[in-house]
This record gives structure tokens, C-alpha cells and sequence, in this order.
């Protein structure tokens, strides 16, 4: 009996975990907007590259800011570049994907190759662009990303919903008359929900980890605004003196994307009845 | 066919693209339906019986309006479908239904009960809403013989007999002059099959619906049918009162599908030899699609397609030789 | 005896309850040339069963009781000496043929493969063998078609093809599962006599699971009858189908749609009320008791066990085989 328990329990462990690990971090970037053990930008030159638990919690920058309190506010300007650009790019994704499947033949083709081309075009390409195009910054971070996201979520959507369209529930709505629009919003995006919300979730850890590596260039958020990112790029100079200033960003990244990752597994054998019958 | 015609296909083709699309010129295709005419008579079961690629499921698209003919026309009550503008068309739609052969693919699983039966009256511009409305979809739940509270639930709680009868509720719930019935029974359990084909004899009986009932299945078709026509690769070959032709067929074809069909009448191993060769390629220009596996074949049969003609009041068959049938030559014999 | 199953039982786990028995008391036998029938709607457990007759039941699912293949229980072996009995020695034929065929190979080789897996001939030898299957299974133009792949044939040739890989192991035992469902009704007659041919001149033992009681009809010398996971009523086919014993035998038989069966305009077709009980919830005693026209206070209180009547016909029924007389 207890055997049993315990395999439930391992079938239901990437969700527990990821939703774990999420709450945490979404718990800690929401905590940061009203409360952090020090003002993350406040300059403490007596107190420079002091070691965890010396200074603080987590201690201190080459400047002597508490990396306890950058960390927490840059969860929140990291998670919420993030989840900006996967709304973004699933709306705009769905939305392309969606029509894609209701009109097949020439509109479906020229949906497809533009994503072709969106594709083509990694992140931080794009970010370099609209950073010289708009200046650097939270919103070229949003845009950037989110672009890149829109061809990912088109596709995802456009098989699920040619699927869903080849269904005789499809079938029974046109013989009633109703129209692609309305099928759509009625039948196809209900049914394929689920597959764009694990979507979403993976998206997330791949748009932190993309929003880090623009901060580390320096495309991302503006200074002195502390962002996850721009903590390594700022770490570099230090490695060896001080590994902790890489040490606790790095792990905060590799942790979030694995919880959103773990999260989005879960869901999706939660979603999906095969899988369910199988757990 | 003394009573008028609900529903009348009159030369209808339909032609689909096959194959890969060539750099230059057209793409091929393949004739799916091939000079099509028919008359359903109003308030009467008319079965089409036919094998994969007969074109049956294509006629049902077709006189549902969900796939325009490459040619012909469809009169439905009077009006040519593919004629009427589009939103004369959809308000049409309410006279003729849809029931579908899968009940686990014909209803959204995401959608309740309730809410898939009411579908239909999309078209219907004086809808009622509300609470008339639900008390509709109750009393259509319950000519199927289902409770007014399963409009609550969701497809996984009903069994697959149920789930047809939702569907047929769907289909009922406008009120329509003609429902089409794509092999609706074919997926179901023997002891549920007959439930749900009496449903639709009593749908006429009392409603006076008119249902154009598709399938394989020559026994379904002789216990419900009023009318019947056979159809093969495209064409019809043979029509007539239901149980006139399964009990005198005037075609080679309706004769070997009887033939085929397994019977209680024969039990036993080693009693038959089925005729075999199996159709070779489509229909080219000119001959019969039957000549490669009819026994009554002739020179004639490869020079030019026999039409459609009547022999009998009610009754056609479309080969040059449906005399020698009609003469009472009781069965004829089947290269094996 | 070739195959002999001796009351089995199929149990599935459940994680927050008893295990649910899908199957109870089935047991039956098949000699070699001969053919069994197996009735059974959804919800019957025949699925199951041919399951458990190949040993491919799920790690959750346990069955019980013995399956005797030419002497050996089947129940016991273990996985690697299950591998070697199937497919060598028992066969499966399944519904859509698309499922068994490997889309990638053509059939000549798909055949020859088994040929030469099970013995040791040359390539050339396997190959001229596979001919002769296709042409026992009478695939037209044979010589040509053995080179196409599974996607250029049509259902009932692919269907021939899956017969053929199957017998070309030399099997003595097929198993095939609605094997013409799928297939138009001059196709799915085409078969039937293949299948029939096969087991007249190879010797091999047959178990066809249909719904359709005219396959039936036309291809079993002995019919089983299953009704929510146990058997009701078995016996020569002619003999159960022209003389039913159980209610459930006789509600099938008057449900089926017959041509010129005389309904016509008239009456209604009879029907069998109400649906399959679903396993988990068996109404107490009988099975079929909540369905049955002939339903009396017994049947309510105990479930019938199976008898054997003097005849050798089997019946789960407390009225008994002189009750349907």
C-alpha cells in the first residue's frame, strides 16, 4: 500500500517540485517590492566583497550593495521581463497559429514561412537590433524575446489545432453553421489550452535564462536597476577574489529554469489522459 | 415515388486533387462522385449502401453543404444550397441535421451536454435563451430517451450508445426536415445498434423527419430503409424500394454484396467461395467500374457506362444487361 | 488437446482500492484444424484475454488459473520463453492491419524476416517462401506486389499481408482480433475464406474474436459467448446460434439486423434495454440480471455458476438449458 503511495508520489514529483520551486521564486521577487533587507542600490564601500553570511545573508558586491537584496528585486525585474515576453509571444503565437489551422492553403503557408524567417533570427540578434534601433532597455528585452517566442507558440498551437479541426465535433459546429472565428474561440482553443499553458511554462525558464544573457551584455534592463544578468556580467572582474557574486545569480537562473521546466513536465502529465492513465 | 422530393441531386460530380502538384499544368484527380442522381422522397428513410470509396461519405458532405459539388446541383425543399448566398445558406441549415459514425469524435469533450445539443440553433434567429432554451435541449435530451439533467455533464460520462442518442439530440433540437445519418450505428454494440436504429424509425414515424441513412451494412439498411440506393466507386448502380431490391437485385454488384454479406441463414465452415479480384484502378473514360469483377460482362460493358434506367416502376439499375436479372435468373455465378 | 484455459482470472491493481476483477471463470479448449468464435461487446473483457493468452498484459494486471499450450502453462513461463512462444507459435492478427506492418519495409522482406528468424534458410529460400504466402493469401499479381511497401496497398491486402507474416512463423495457434471490422463486406468475405482454407489444410488452431455473429456464423466450429468479463454461454457455433440458451444469446441474436428479417414498416427491432454494467459497480448476482427479460428473485441473490449440460454445451443461466426450448 505504501508502495503504491509512494510511486503516486514519484509520477506527481517534477510537479511538486517545479511548483515548488516557482512559488518560491515568484513568493521572493513579490516580497522584494515591498521588503528587502537593504536598499539594493545603496553603495557600502566599507562593506565591499564581504562573503555570504559575513555581510547579510548572501554579503556583498564591489560596492558593497547586500546581494541579498539584489537578488530579490532581481527576481522580480527578471520574472517580469520574462513573463511580459511570453505573453507576448503566446498571444501572438497562438493567435498566428490558430488562424494557420482555420485557413488552410495560401494564408497557413505565409504564416508558416514567416515564422520560418522569425526563426531564423536568434534573441539576441534581435535584442542587438532593437537595442540599436530603440536604445537598450526593459522593453527591447520584452520585444525582443517575445518575438522570438511568437514562432515557437505558432507552431505548437497550429499542430494542436489542425488536430482538433480534423475532429468530427468540428464537423458538427460547420453543419450548424458557425464560422472559423467562432470555432475557434468555442472548440479549438478549449481543447488545446492545456497544450499552450505547458507551453508557457517552459517558455518561462527559457525567457529568464534569455533575459539573463541580454543583461549580461548589457541589452537588458538599465542600470542601476539589478537584474540577474548583469550581477555575472558584473561578477566577471572578480571570479576568483570573490566566486560568490557568480555563484549566487548562476544558481538562481539554473534553479528557475529547472523549476519552471520541472513545472511544465508535470502539467503536462497532468494534462495529458495518456500519461494519466499510465501514472 | 409518388410523394415529393425533400431532397434532389441532380448530376452532381465531385471532383478532389490528388498526388503532387505537378510544376506545370493541373493536378490530377480523382472522381469521387460521378453523375449523381437522386430523389429522397419526404418523410421516408432513404439508405445509400456502398463499400470504401463508393463516394457515399462525399454525398453526405455534399447535401450537408460542408463540400460544394464540382458540378451539378443539390435542391433542398426547392432551393438550390449551392445557389442560395451565404447567409441564406446558414439559415437553411436549421432543415437538415448531421448525426456522425464516431460518438466519441462528434462531441466536444470540453463542452457539456447541454451545451454541444444546443449548437445547432446558432442558425435559428428567433433562439431562445435562458431558460427556454435549457427546457429545449431537456426535451430534445428526452425524446432520446435521456434525462434533462445529463445536459449538466461531459462525453466521458456516457457510454458510446449515449452518446449517439446526444447526438441525435443535437441533431433533433431544430426541429429539421432532414437528418443525415453517416453510419451513425456502424460503431456501436449490437444490443445498442438496435436501440438507436429504432430511435431513428420512430424520428420518422412521429416527427415525419426524413433521414438519408449511409452505411455498409445491407441488413441495417433493409430493416430501417424505405428506399435504398447502391452506390460504387462514385456512381449509383442501383435503386429501388429497400426490401424490392435486397430481395430481387437488378445489379451484378448488389448481387455480390448480398453474397458477401456473412448471414445466419448460412452457418458453417467450407459453405461458400467468395468471388474475389478486387477493383484494379478508377474509373477511366468509357465502360462500366463493375466490368473487371462482373460475370455478366460484354463488349459492350467496356465500350460505353451504362446509365441509370428505370426497369420497373420504382426501380433502376444502371447495366446493359439488367434484364437478364430482371428475368428471374435467381443468382448468378462469380468468377472465384 | 492444443490449448486448453483453465479457469482464468485477470485482476487489475487499484491504488486506493481492492483489485477489480476484469475477468472471472473462463475456460475453454481448441484442438489443432479447429476454430473458436469469442462473442463479446465492449466491456466484455476480451480484450483482456487475448491478452493474457500472449502474455502481454500490463504490469498492473495479474492473471490466474492456467492457459496449457500443448502441455506447458503459459501463466508460468517467464518473460524471455514467453518471447520464444509468441509469434513462433502463437500468432496475432490484429483489427487494422496498418498498426502490425512496419511502414518502412517492403512486405516481401517483412515476411521473409520472420521466415528466417524462425529458421535457417538462405535469403533467396525466405524469399520464395514469402512469394508462396502471398499467393496462399491470395494477393493478385503476387510476383510484383511483393516489393511494395504497406502505404500502396489497400485494407484488405494489408490485412492479407498481416496474415501472412503471422503464418509464415508457422504458428499452430492464431489469434485474430476483429480481423475484418475494418474491411468492406466483399473483402471481409475474401478472408474469411482464406482463414477457413489456412486451418482446413495447415492444421492450425484459430480463436476469432467478433462482434458480428455472422462472422461467426460463417467461420467457428465451436462459439464462446462473454458478457462483462465471464463467459455465458458456449458451444457448437450452429448449435448456439440456431438454439441460444441464455437470454443475453438470444437478446443478441434478436438485435441483429437481418435482411429480409421481415421489420420492415412495422414493429420495432428488439433490443436489449440498458448497457454493459460497468465492472466496477456488477449489480449483485447475475451479471445480466438488470438487462434480462427473464430476470426472476434467484438471479438477484447468488451469481449462476457455470454447468455443463448433457449435450457438453456450457451455460451461466439459473433456468437452465430447458428453459430457451
Amino acid at each position: 500500500m505504501s508502495g503504491a503511495l509512494l510511486s503516486r508520489l514519484a509520477g506527481r514529483l517534477p510537479l511538486i517540485l517545479g511548483g515548488a520551486i516557482t512559488a518560491c521564486i515568484i513568493g521572493t521577487a513579490l516580497v522584494s517590492q515591498v521588503w528587502t533587507p537593504e536598499a539594493p542600490t545603496r553603495m557600502r564601500f566599507a562593506l565591499k566583497l564581504k562573503g555570504p553570511l559575513a555581510q547579510g545573508l548572501l554579503g556583498t558586491d564591489h560596492f558593497g550593495r547586500d546581494l541579498t537584496s539584489m537578488l530579490m528585486v532581481g527576481a522580480w525585474n527578471s520574472l517580469s521581463i520574462a513573463v511580459l515576453a511570453v505573453l507576448l509571444g503566446a498571444m501572438a503565437g497562438t493567435l498566428l497559429g490558430v488562424t494557420a489551422a482555420a485557413r488552410a492553403g495560401i494564408i497557413d503557408g505565409a504564416i508558416m514561412r514567416l515564422c520560418d524567417i522569425l526563426f531564423a533570427f536568434p534573441a539576441v540578434l534581435s535584442a542587438i537590433m532593437l537595442g540599436a534601433l530603440m536604445g537598450p532597455g526593459a522593453l527591447t528585452a520584452v520585444v525582443a524575446i517575445g518575438v522570438f517566442m511568437i514562432p515557437v507558440f505558432a507552431r505548437v498551437t497550429r499542430s494542436a489545432a489542425a488536430q482538433v479541426w480534423a475532429r468530427d465535433y468540428v464537423l458538427a459546429a460547420r453543419a450548424a453553421g458557425k464560422g472559423a472565428a467562432r470555432i475557434t474561440l468555442e472548440h479549438v482553443l478549449p481543447n488545446i489550452a492545456g497544450q499552450i499553458i505547458v507551453q508557457v511554462t517552459i517558455q518561462l525558464g527559457l525567457a529568464i535564462l534569455t533575459e539573463a544573457g541580454l543583461s549580461f551584455l548589457g541589452l537588458g534592463i538599465a542600470p542601476p536597476a539589478p537584474s540577474w544578468g548583469r550581477m555575472l556580467a558584473d561578477a566577471q572582474t572578480y571570479l576568483t577574489a570573490a566566486p560568490h557574486l557568480a555563484l549566487v545569480p548562476g544558481i538562481a537562473i539554473a534553479l528557475s529554469v529547472l523549476g519552471f521546466n520541472l513545472l511544465g513536465d508535470g502539467l503536462r502529465d497532468l494534462i495529458d489522459p495518456r500519461r494519466r492513465l499510465a501514472a | 415515388m409518388s410523394t415529393p422530393a425533400l431532397l434532389e441531386l441532380c448530376n452532381v460530380a465531385r471532383d478532389y486533387p490528388v498526388g503532387p502538384t505537378p510544376l506545370f499544368g493541373r493536378r490530377a484527380t480523382l472522381r469521387a462522385l460521378d453523375g449523381i442522381d437522386l430523389k429522397v422522397p419526404a418523410g421516408s428513410i432513404f439508405g445509400v449502401v456502398g463499400e470504401s470509396g463508393s463516394g457515399k461519405s462525399t454525398l453526405a458532405r455534399i447535401v450537408m453543404a460542408l463540400d460544394r459539388p464540382t458540378a451539378g446541383n443539390v435542391l433542398f425543399d426547392g432551393d438550390d444550397l449551392f445557389l442560395l448566398p451565404p447567409a441564406a445558406l446558414a439559415a437553411r441549415r436549421r432543415d437538415f441535421q448531421m448525426v456522425f459514425q464516431d460518438p466519441y469524435g462528434s462531441l466536444d469533450p470540453r463542452s457539456r451536454i447541454g451545451r454541444t445539443v444546443a449548437e445547432p440553433l446558432h442558425v435559428v434567429p428567433d433562439a431562445l435563451r435562458g431558460a427556454e432554451r435549457a427546457a429545449l435541449v431537456g426535451e430534445a435530451l428526452e425524446s432520446v430517451g435521456l434525462k434533462a439533467a445529463d445536459a449538466a455533464r461531459f462525453p466521458h460520462e456516457f457510454s458510446g450508445g449515449q452518446r449517439q442518442r446526444i447526438a441525435i439530440a443535437r441533431a433533433l433540437i431544430t426541429r429539421p426536415k432532414l437528418v443525415v445519418a453517416d453510419e451513425a450505428v456502424s460503431a456501436l454494440d449490437l444490443s445498442v445498434q438496435a436501440q438507436v436504429l429504432n430511435l431513428l424509425r420512430s424520428l420518422r414515424d412521429r416527427h415525419g423527419i426524413t433521414v438519408l441513412f449511409i452505411t455498409h451494412n445491407l441488413a441495417v439498411i433493409d430493416c430501417v430503409a424505405d428506399h435504398v440506393a447502391v452506390m460504387y466507386r462514385g456512381r449509383v448502380v442501383e435503386t429501388g424500394p429497400a426490401q424490392a431490391v435486397f430481395a430481387r437485385p437488378f445489379h451484378p454488384y448488389t448481387q455480390l454484396l448480398i453474397a458477401a454479406e456473412p448471414s445466419l441463414e448460412r452457418i458453417g465452415r467450407g459453405l461458400r467461395r467468395t468471388p474475389s479480384a478486387p477493383p484494379s484502378a478508377q474509373i477511366e473514360g468509357g465502360g462500366c467500374a463493375f466490368l473487371a469483377r462482373c460475370p455478366l460482362a460484354s463488349g459492350r460493358c467496356a465500350a460505353e457506362a451504362p446509365a441509370l434506367r428505370a426497369l420497373e416502376p420504382g426501380r433502376a439499375s444502371a447495366c446493359h444487361h439488367a434484364e437478364a436479372l430482371t428475368e428471374g435468373a435467381s443468382s448468378l455465378h462469380f468468377p472465384t | 488437446m492444443m490449448l486448453e484455459v483453465r479457469d482464468l482470472a485477470i485482476d487489475i491493481a487499484r491504488p486506493d482500492a481492492e483489485p477489480l476483477r476484469l475477468v472471472n471463470d473462463v475456460s475453454f479448449r481448441l484442438a489443432a484444424g479447429r476454430t473458436l468464435g469469442i462473442v463479446g461487446e465492449s466491456g466484455s473483457g476480451k480484450s483482456m484475454l487475448l491478452k493474457a493468452l500472449i502474455g502481454l498484459l500490463p504490469g498492473t494486471i495479474r492473471a490466474t488459473g492456467s492457459i496449457l499450450f500443448d502441455g506447458t502453462d503459459l501463466l508460468a513461463l517467464g518473460e524471455a520463453e514467453m518471447c520464444r512462444v509468441r509469434g513462433r507459435r502463437i500468432g496475432m492478427i490484429f483489427q487494422e492491419p496498418m498498426t502490425a506492418l512496419n511502414p518502412a519495409q517492403r512486405i516481401g522482406d517483412q515476411i521473409a524476416e520472420g521466415i528466417r528468424w524462425h529458421r535457417r534458410v538462405s535469403a533467396a529460400e525466405a524469399r520464395a517462401e514469402a512469394l508462396q504466402w502471398l499467393e496462399r493469401v491470395r494477393i493478385p499479381d503476387a510476383r510484383r506486389r511483393i516489393d511494395t511497401y504497406p502505404h500502396e496497398m489497400s485494407g484488405g491486402q494489408r490485412q492479407r499481408v498481416g496474415i501472412a507474416i503471422a503464418l509464415a512463423m508457422r504458428p499452430d495457434l492464431l489469434i485474430a482480433d476483429e480481423p475484418t471490422t475494418a474491411l468492406d463486406v466483399t473483402v471481409q468475405a475474401e478472408i474469411l475464406d482464406i482463414f477457413d482454407e489456412l486451418v482446413s489444410d495447415l492444421g492450425v488452431g484459430l480463436i476469432l474474436v467478433s462482434h458480428d455473429l455472422g462472422v461467426i456464423g460463417r467461420i467457428a466450429d465451436e462459439t464462446l459467448v462473454l458478457y462483462a468479463g465471464t463467459r455465458m454461454e458456449e458451444g457448437p457455433t450452429e448449435a448456439v446460434l440456431r438454439h441460444p440458451r441464455h437470454p443475453y444469446t438470444r437478446g443478441l441474436l434478436a438485435a441483429m439486423p437481418r435482411r429480409g428479417g421481415g421489420v420492415g414498416a412495422g414493429g420495432d427491432l428488439p433490443t436489449i434495454p440498458g448497457t454493459v454494467p460497468s465492472l466496477a459497480a456488477l449489480p449483485p448476482g447475475c451479471r445480466f440480471a438488470n438487462r434480462c427479460g427473464c430476470v426472476t428473485e434467484a438471479c438477484r441473490a447468488a451469481e449462476p455458476a457455470w454447468r455443463t449440460a448433457a449435450d457438453g454445451r456450457g451455460l451461466r443461466c439459473i433456468l437452465g438449458p430447458e428453459a430457451a426450448a
